[in-house]
């Protein structure tokens, strides 16, 4: 009996442990993470604007145009891809008929998964030849707006395609996460507004996107922090600058942190691989800030609405 | 009376139409949204049929000059690299998932769930970056092999497994666990015989829908894997290529005869783009057929 | 019910294993012939530039074909990377788009015995084609200020005077030009903005640079990134090795008072009138390129990419068969082969023995 006892107690104690260790592994692992990104930062802090090989660019003057180029881009991407993603979502939701919107369901699910590079090339051979004629029409027909004055690029690998395609990425992942956020809304309080003589538009506004809100911000929330770091997509599409530009036509553009990092650290040497990692150490503290903000807010939904009881 | 007839009536209209329309937008914007995802997936495979054929499929790229060839060493490469990924994050996500929902208490547990939502962020070419950095510190700056890549993508996988197997582990009724040890078996065993089988489907969807996740990763390899043209088996030594690097430098190093090359990048994104869609579909059969009966 | 369900887990692990032994055949490519005509056997690896690619992709494959034993990888990740990973010891060999600087050539390079140093041949010479991609247009001239106007900005439109100067009798449209330029560290960049410095100093005044110096224009990155926006593109221009240039238009340059079309026989024209840099081992085979020819059968805008490797190695086994794929690669054969392949310009038979006598005595 009490040899059984400590065969248990011991296999306890291994199995305990080895859980233990798992989580003391992803500790010592995201320390050392936070340490080599930290200590190889530092060097580029004292990098010349020579090595910085920027035009003269010093370090600082150089993380800017990054920063505003990986916002832009991501921020340029959720404009298409919110209203895009809702639209889906409610479709699968509640618009289509059922055994339609289970398939939709299904293919939208897999389409999350596509990989980037895949992305990338559709982006680059197909999406920007033939935008480039559109492109074209806007800067005549809509220059007058300061976004989209010309020269237009003769390529129409800018920014805004990125954006489209970046768009194009994260619209399953936004809407997949809505669509079942939706799917959650009591059914109870749908029958309430409909027996209330809501319309169906009604009923979606009073009792569907209300209920939804927090999982519509966090889900956005988790897309955009998919764009922010997107590497492959706008490194093949982009034509890359490091500016600060809010034109969406032209050839010069600016390129995103995480584009550049790839780009560039093929060729990087001595402290120039210290400058990309610094400014990979930059793309991940912005990523971990919209990732908390989301945390955040999925935290405070399942604290205030009793749906997941 | 009669204004308020009329009124209501206006009022009315008006609803019908803003609904009409909201329908109508709705459908629209899926409509919208449906045209560059169909035609992604229609160009893919339309381009990727080119040189889907049994030589892409039979051979490397060595000794290969403009046309023929084809992507069994970056297939290998995908395949042996994510299952050693897969080998190290399983394990280490299971466990410490059973930690944080079994086990732990305290600050440990609260600062390893902020840790796994910090790796969630981690983009993924700071994880390549992280790798090359940690072998390049033991290897010197010429080191490229394929377990690089296997440790770069299990940081991209780990906090994936970590947090679908919670989820899943949180909705078993305690009132199981409770029963067990009411029986006398201990922790361990009521969590390995009764917590575990009870959520095996959930995990093992997670897990799926992790690797489907890291399978298609390029930036990193390309930092820590490299590339060859040739078969290599070997984990532990010479540069080994995957599918998405193959697709991207068959794109980025175009030969003299260029539509070759391009012909195989589209090859190998439709391969890489099947392996997904077939890892998803897995993951659906698995839950279904390893949930027991009667859960959901 | 534990126990189907554990049996079906069984079954799905025992197909996967099946797949997985599918898979572990050998590429239908690579296996062996039954007679080996050569007894090298090894592995190594090399890295730089990316204009040299699918040349080395050429060379490694036909010198694989007699070497069955011998596997070679090129990895064209850049020249100042393979520069790097040559002097770390990360690769054997680095192809280079620019020679050795003073000051690389000061360090101490981590593959090659102690106390060596490394040799420098030219392997890959090609000249760089202005391409460009305009409706209606399929002969262009083109002077070196002209280009650095167009490159820096400052002409943005097809029907610019300065362009119709030079191109009389042809029709060119109102149409913005976009010049796409390499947005990574490229040695075309860097031979192409040498040329417009030293031909146009005025119009350019920014000093050879593998970084293009300017934020104007469309960036677009490697050889095939920018050929392919030339391609896909309106209106645009751009500069890249003359065999990747595909079924684009090429324009003219102006050497002397003629406009010259890139050829190979321009090219290696070019290079014979070039002088070796000074002060050098003999076995550094560094050319500095005289961007001023004035003799109409030159074509000076050209790219001389060199192959980088240790005299003596600290593994004699490596220096061996680097020995034999060099001496491949500089041999007539070797350069014949090139030219076939990616339409190199040949080294010229002198150029093409004192590379091969450099190479015939690694160690």
């Amino acid at each position: 009996m009490s040899a059984t006892n400590a065969v248990v107690r011991r296999g306890d104690r291994v199995f305990s442990g080895f859980a233990y260790g798992s989580g003391i592994a992803i500790l010592v692992v995201l320390a050392a993470v936070a340490v080599f990104l930290i200590a190889q930062s530092l060097p580029a802090v004292t990098a010349t604007p020579s090595q910085v090989n920027q035009g003269g660019m010093s370090f600082w003057e150089y993380l800017l145009p990054l920063t505003f180029g990986t916002i832009w881009a991501a921020a340029l991407s959720l404009i298409f891809a919110v209203p895009l993603s809702l639209g889906i979502a409610l479709f699968i939701s509640h618009y289509a008929p059922r055994r339609l919107a289970g398939v939709l369901g299904n293919v939208v699910d897999l389409l999350a998964a596509v990989p980037s590079v895949v992305y990338g090339l559709w982006g680059i051979t197909v999406l920007a030849p033939s935008i480039q004629p559109i492109y074209e029409w806007m800067t005549v027909n809509l220059g007058w707006i300061p976004f989209f004055s010309g020269p237009v690029s003769g390529t129409g690998r800018t920014i805004l395609t990125v954006a489209i395609v970046l768009a194009v990425m994260i619209i399953p992942i936004i809407s997949a996460l809505c669509r079942e956020v939706f799917l959650q809304t009591p059914r109870l309080n749908e029958e309430a507004a409909l027996a209330l003589g809501a319309t169906k538009w009604e009923m979606v506004r009073m009792a569907v996107l209300p209920f939804g809100r927090a999982g519509i911000v966090s889900a956005v929330m988790l897309g955009l922090g998919r764009a922010l770091g997107e590497t492959m997509a706008v490194a093949m599409v982009l034509s890359p600058s490091v500016i600060i530009s809010f034109f969406l036509l032209r050839s010069e553009n600016p390129t995103t942190i995480a584009a550049n990092i790839a780009l560039n650290f093929p060729e990087a040497h001595d402290i120039g691989v210290n400058i990309l990692i610094a400014t990979g150490l930059l793309l991940f503290i912005i990523t971990l800030v919209i990732n908390g903000i989301a945390r955040l807010i999925i935290s405070k939904r399942a604290a205030f609405s009793g749906a997941n009881s | 009376m009669t204004d308020l007839t009329y009124s209501r009536h206006r009022r009315s209209v008006r609803r019908t139409v803003v609904d009409r329309l909201m329908r109508v937008l709705v459908i629209l914007a899926f409509v919208i949204a449906l045209v560059p995802l169909v035609s992604l997936v229609a160009m893919t495979i339309a381009k990727g049929l080119n040189r889907f054929d049994g030589e892409f499929f039979s051979s490397s790229m060595r000794n290969i000059v403009g046309a023929g060839g084809g992507g069994l060493h970056a297939l290998v490469g995908t395949l042996e690299v994510t299952l050693a990924a897969a080998i190290i994050s399983i394990p280490i996500g299971i466990m410490t998932a059973i930690y944080l929902v079994e086990y732990g208490r305290g600050r440990l547990a609260k600062s390893i769930t902020f840790l796994i939502d910090v790796m969630t962020g981690i983009p993924s070419i700071v994880a390549g970056l992280f790798a090359f950095a940690l072998f390049a510190l033991f290897f010197g700056p010429g080191i490229r092999f394929g377990l690089g890549g296997a440790i770069a993508l299990s940081l991209l996988m780990i906090p994936v497994v970590v947090r679908s197997t919670e989820e899943m582990l949180r909705i078993v009724p305690n009132s199981l666990r409770e029963a067990s040890y009411a029986l006398g078996v201990p922790k361990w065993l009521t969590i390995v015989k009764v917590v575990l089988p009870t959520s095996i489907g959930g995990i093992i969807t997670g897990v799926v829908i992790a690797i489907a996740r890291v399978i298609g990763e390029t930036a990193p390899l390309l930092i820590i894997a490299g590339l060859s043209t040739s078969l290599n088996y070997d984990l532990f030594h010479d540069r080994m290529t995957t599918l998405p690097v193959f697709v991207y430098t068959q794109y980025t190093n175009q030969g003299a005869d260029a539509q070759a090359y391009i012909d195989r990048a589209w090859t190998g994104a439709l391969v890489l783009m099947l392996l997904v869609i077939a890892l998803n579909i897995i993951a659906r059969v698995l839950a279904k057929v390893l949930s027991p009966k009667g859960a959901r | 019910m534990n126990i189907t369900r554990s049996g079906r887990v069984a079954t799905i692990v025992a197909a996967s294993a099946i797949t997985a032994l599918a898979l572990a055949g050998c590429a239908s490519n690579e296996s062996n012939p039954t007679k080996s005509p050569s007894n090298l056997s090894g592995t190594f690896a090399g890295a730089g530039s990316s204009a040299q690619g699918s040349a080395q992709e050429a060379w490694i494959a036909a010198f694989q074909t007699d070497n069955p034993k011998v596997t070679i990888s090129y990895d064209p990740a850049g020249s100042g990377a393979g520069r790097e990973q040559f002097i770390a010891g990360g690769v054997a060999f680095a192809g280079s788009d620019s020679y050795l600087s003073d000051e690389e050539l000061a360090k101490t390079f981590a593959a090659c015995a102690p106390g060596t140093k490394p040799f420098e041949v030219p392997n890959y010479i090609s000249p760089i084609a202005v391409i460009f991609n305009v409706e209606g247009v399929t002969e262009l001239n083109l002077d070196a200020t002209v280009l650095a106007d167009i490159f820096s900005g400052k002409i943005t439109k097809w029907n610019d005077a300065a362009i119709a100067a030079l191109n009389s009798g042809v029709t060119l449209p109102d149409l913005a030009i976009t010049a796409v330029h390499r947005s990574d560290d490229s040695g075309t960049t860097k031979n192409f903005t040498d040329y417009l410095n030293k031909v146009a100093p005025d119009a350019w005044t920014n000093a050879a640079a593998g970084v293009f110096p300017f934020t104007s224009g469309e960036g677009a990155n490697g050889t095939s990134g920018l050929v392919d926006a030339v391609k896909n593109g309106k209106g645009t221009i751009g500069y890249a090795d003359l065999s990747k240039a595909g079924g684009l238009s090429v324009a003219k340059i102006k050497v002397g008072d003629t406009f010259v079309a890139p050829t190979e026989k321009g090219a290696s024209t070019a290079v014979a009138s070039a002088t070796v840099v000074e002060g050098r081992d003999a076995s550094d085979l560094a050319f500095k390129i005289d961007r001023n020819l004035t003799d109409p059968n030159a074509y000076p805008l050209i790219l001389v990419s060199y192959l980088i490797g240790c005299q003596q190695y600290a593994d004699p086994s490596i220096g061996e068969l680097v020995k034999a794929y060099a001496g491949y690669i500089v041999s007539e054969a070797g350069q014949a082969a090139g030219a076939a392949a990616v339409g190199l310009a040949p080294l010229t038979a002198e150029l093409s023995k004192q590379a091969s006598d450099i190479i015939a005595a690694i160690k």
